[in-house]
């Protein structure tokens, strides 16, 4: 398992979309290793472009980036789960598995992504909470083991029991088996279920009676189906599953945009580079800010017309469909024109 | 505590200065010696303590924001925990580092959003109207610290949280007593002790679940133990946090926004004709005065600052209120300036840990300001300023003033 792209890079460098290359400072990341980790799954390293601290993030976040699309200007938005270490602030780990009849991320990020790309980001958010419990079982299907990863290394730092069930095609597919090893194989914690050599799993046979378990899942639908299905034990509380997310957007456009100050009718022009609060600030309007990493939610505003491409860590997927406010020190505009209440 | 550190002690290029941050000279007008240790270098060491100490901004962010190698579990005071035993149960969350933080600090981002505060904000604005109202009706001369800055926080922010009516006197007590706590078993502390057995009590029971109103952000807590996102035993500690952290903080906040617009009719016509800007206001306000003036952290493992090697296990002394004013960071530093940006200011701290309440915080600066603004036309001051002499914040006793109303 592991190897490099070696010779595949030349191939890729070709195909890599101008967008990519042009955006490469605020609310960017650089690709600073790419590495095929399982058949099929890359593993992309993150950094930001000046090397800084990255938002901060706990297990079972992801972020949306910005993906190129084949030909188009505005990027596709995809959700990664973070499956790296938090204490190491200057890079995000993701693995992406190639799905070739996907939307489309899954190939691009494969297929023309390569290592010193900048890719646009947002987040990170957390959709996934780990919640505290005396033990935990997580159930991972295929690729789903990326939130669970980060999750069974805080299991251990706490000290607390935890098994995982790792369901699979063929274990050849299956990433991370090495870093399962290390964090708990020994003491007999990671059954790998593999259905080439050991036919269909038996889930139910895994089902907790004991309240004080708490299962963790994610994977593909008819496996988190059948997990939420078990319920809560007696006492208990029920599974958390996490869904690949069917969400299908676009990123912002590269270009620049235009944004307004409602109150005032300042206007500016928001490069590719910066910020929509620098942008404001040239022409007269503070939007007071704190952390400047779409976290602290200081700089909360309302959007009047247009349609924000949210890059916050703080707005969950419904507040981000209403479209009614943004955080404009890292989100942007999907549209050539954005109104703010300002 | 000071014998281990000063046998090995730091590096040479860091000097060592005996300054002590916790007495009442720098207490009483801190400015000065703010000076001394922002200009000394980027990383001191200060004597009396066995301590580092950092005063710039650029290294306080810095310190503020990697808890990988500052930790804040082994105590955000004086004291590490690792060597010592804390005065009460550590915070969950101020004293408390990933993963264990993770959970409670979640659960209060969510019921702390400026989202859900909006469901708080017209009855706080109506309850600031009356406030203003009551004190209007009492004549011209009042004291912006005991007739308006504790009576606001306290009227509302107790019943948001649900505590019961009795009792409430035991808030302002344990606030102080927590935030002298951070610093050395000093008179401050020692002068505090005497009463706190009866407020700590009062407060630990106020925690529980049976003495929360129901639908306040405390039942709230305990409704999030109920889910599972929290345990039942980090309930009432969270709960604890608010208390804590919550009421000084705030009663400083809003005297000190008043205390920096006073005198200051230009500043106030202004604001009475834009409101829009009151939000600024806050925040320079909390730049140029730091509520909370200092906290410390740990060092986890050796960790390098501005070219210097801090051992592990060392205590790092980090000044948010030099911070605040640093010229590297901050044109004009010393002065309250209604056109500055004051975006970034560590006055509320910074990463992880970033005050979790600071939105609460600005929503009561800010209903207070609007209702005094819509019935004041102008505010100055009648007599000096008395400061209230704190380990870690920087309040007042009184602020004498006269109104004039609209």
């Amino acid at each position: 398992m592991g190897g490099d792209l070696g010779g595949g890079n030349a191939v890729i460098d070709r195909a890599r979309s101008a967008a990519t290359e042009r955006r490469a400072s605020a609310g960017t990341l650089r690709v600073a290793r790419k590495r095929v980790v399982a058949e099929g799954v890359v593993e992309l390293t993150l950094v930001s472009p000046d090397g800084a601290r990255l938002p901060d993030w706990a297990p079972g976040a992801h972020i949306d980036l910005v993906v190129p699309a084949d030909g188009a200007d505005a990027g596709l938005v995809r959700q990664y789960s973070l499956c790296g270490d938090r204490w190491r602030p200057a890079e995000y780990r993701i693995m992406v598995q190639r799905e070739a009849d996907g939307r489309g991320g899954s190939v691009a990020i494969h297929d023309r992504v390569a290592e010193g790309d900048a890719l646009g980001f947002g987040g990170p958010r957390n959709h996934f909470r780990m919640a505290p419990a005396a033990e935990y079982l997580f159930v991972a299907g295929g690729i789903g083991i990326t939130p669970l990863l980060p999750m069974i290394d805080q299991a251990r730092r706490l000290q607390q029991p935890w098994r995982l069930l790792y369901l699979g095609r063929s274990a050849r597919r299956l990433a991370g088996l090495a870093e399962l090893a290390e964090l708990g194989g020994a003491e007999d914690r990671v059954a790998v279920h593999a259905a080439d050599e050991l036919g269909r799993a038996d889930l139910d046979a895994w089902r907790p009676a004991d309240p004080a378990v708490r299962v963790f899942a994610c994977g593909p639908n008819r496996l988190l189906d059948a997990v939420e299905a078990w319920g809560a034990p007696p006492g208990g509380l029920a599974p958390r599953v996490e869904r690949f997310t069917a969400q299908v957007s676009a990123g912002a456009s590269p270009s620049a945009f235009e944004v307004v100050a409602a109150h005032s009718g300042a206007t500016a022009t928001v490069d590719a580079g910066e910020s929509v609060v620098d942008a404001l600030r040239r022409v007269g309007v503070d939007v007071i800010t704190s952390c400047a990493q779409g976290v602290c939610g200081t700089c909360e505003t309302g959007v009047l017309a247009g349609d924000p491409d949210h890059r916050d860590s703080l707005l969950d997927d419904a507040e981000r469909a209403r479209g009614d406010c943004m955080f404009p020190c890292v989100s942007r505009s999907r549209a050539a024109r954005l109104v703010l209440d300002l | 505590m000071t014998a281990s550190t000063a046998t090995i002690g730091p590096r040479t290029e860091v000097p060592r200065l005996d300054i002590d941050p916790f007495s009442d000279a720098f207490l009483a007008d801190p400015f000065p010696f703010h000076e001394r240790l922002r200009e000394a270098a980027p990383v001191t060491y200060l004597e009396p303590y066995g301590v580092y100490a950092v005063a710039r901004y650029a290294e306080v962010h810095r310190a503020l924001t990697d808890w990988q190698g500052l930790q804040s579990a082994a105590g955000v005071g004086l004291s590490n925990f690792r060597k010592e035993p804390p005065w009460r149960p550590p915070s969950v969350l101020l004293e408390a580092d990933p993963p264990r933080h993770d959970a409670p600090r979640s659960v209060l981002v969510k019921l702390l959003s400026p989202r859900r505060l909006r469901a708080l904000e017209a009855g706080w604005r109506a309850d600031a109207a009356r406030v203003v109202d009551e004190m209007l009706a009492r004549g011209r001369d009042f004291d912006a610290v005991t007739d308006l800055a504790e009576v606001f926080p306290l009227r509302v922010f107790p019943d948001a949280i649900g505590l019961g009516d009795s009792g409430r006197e035991h808030l302002l007590p344990y606030g102080d007593f927590a935030f002298n706590a951070f610093g050395p078993r000093n008179r401050l502390v020692e002068e505090g002790q005497a009463g706190i057995g009866p407020t700590m009590a009062w407060i630990d029971a106020q925690c529980r679940r049976e003495n929360l109103a129901p639908g306040g952000i405390g039942q709230q807590i305990w409704e999030a133990a109920d889910r599972g996102e929290i345990t039942a035993e980090q309930a009432p500690f969270v709960v604890r946090s608010l208390l804590t952290a919550g009421v000084d903080t705030t009663v400083t906040g809003i005297a000190s926004v008043l205390h920096a617009l006073a005198d200051r009719p230009e500043d106030w016509r202004r604001l009475r004709a834009d409101r829009s800007l009151l939000p600024r206001v806050f925040e320079e306000a909390v730049r140029l005065e730091s509520p909370v003036q200092t906290f410390f952290r740990t060092t986890t493992q050796p960790v390098e600052l501005a070219g210097v090697e801090i051992p592990a296990d060392e205590k790092v002394l980090m000044f948010l209120g030099a911070a605040n004013r640093d010229w590297r960071r901050w044109h004009d530093p010393h002065a309250f300036d209604l056109h500055r940006d004051p975006s970034g200011h560590v006055g509320f701290g910074m990463g992880l840990h970033q005050c979790v309440g600071q939105h609460l915080a600005r929503l009561e600066a800010v209903s207070v300001l609007d209702a005094l603004l819509d019935r004041v036309t102008a505010l100055e001051t009648t007599g000096p300023a008395r400061r209230h002499l704190n380990n870690t914040l920087r309040g007042f006793e009184a602020l004498p003033m006269r109104l004039t109303a609209a």
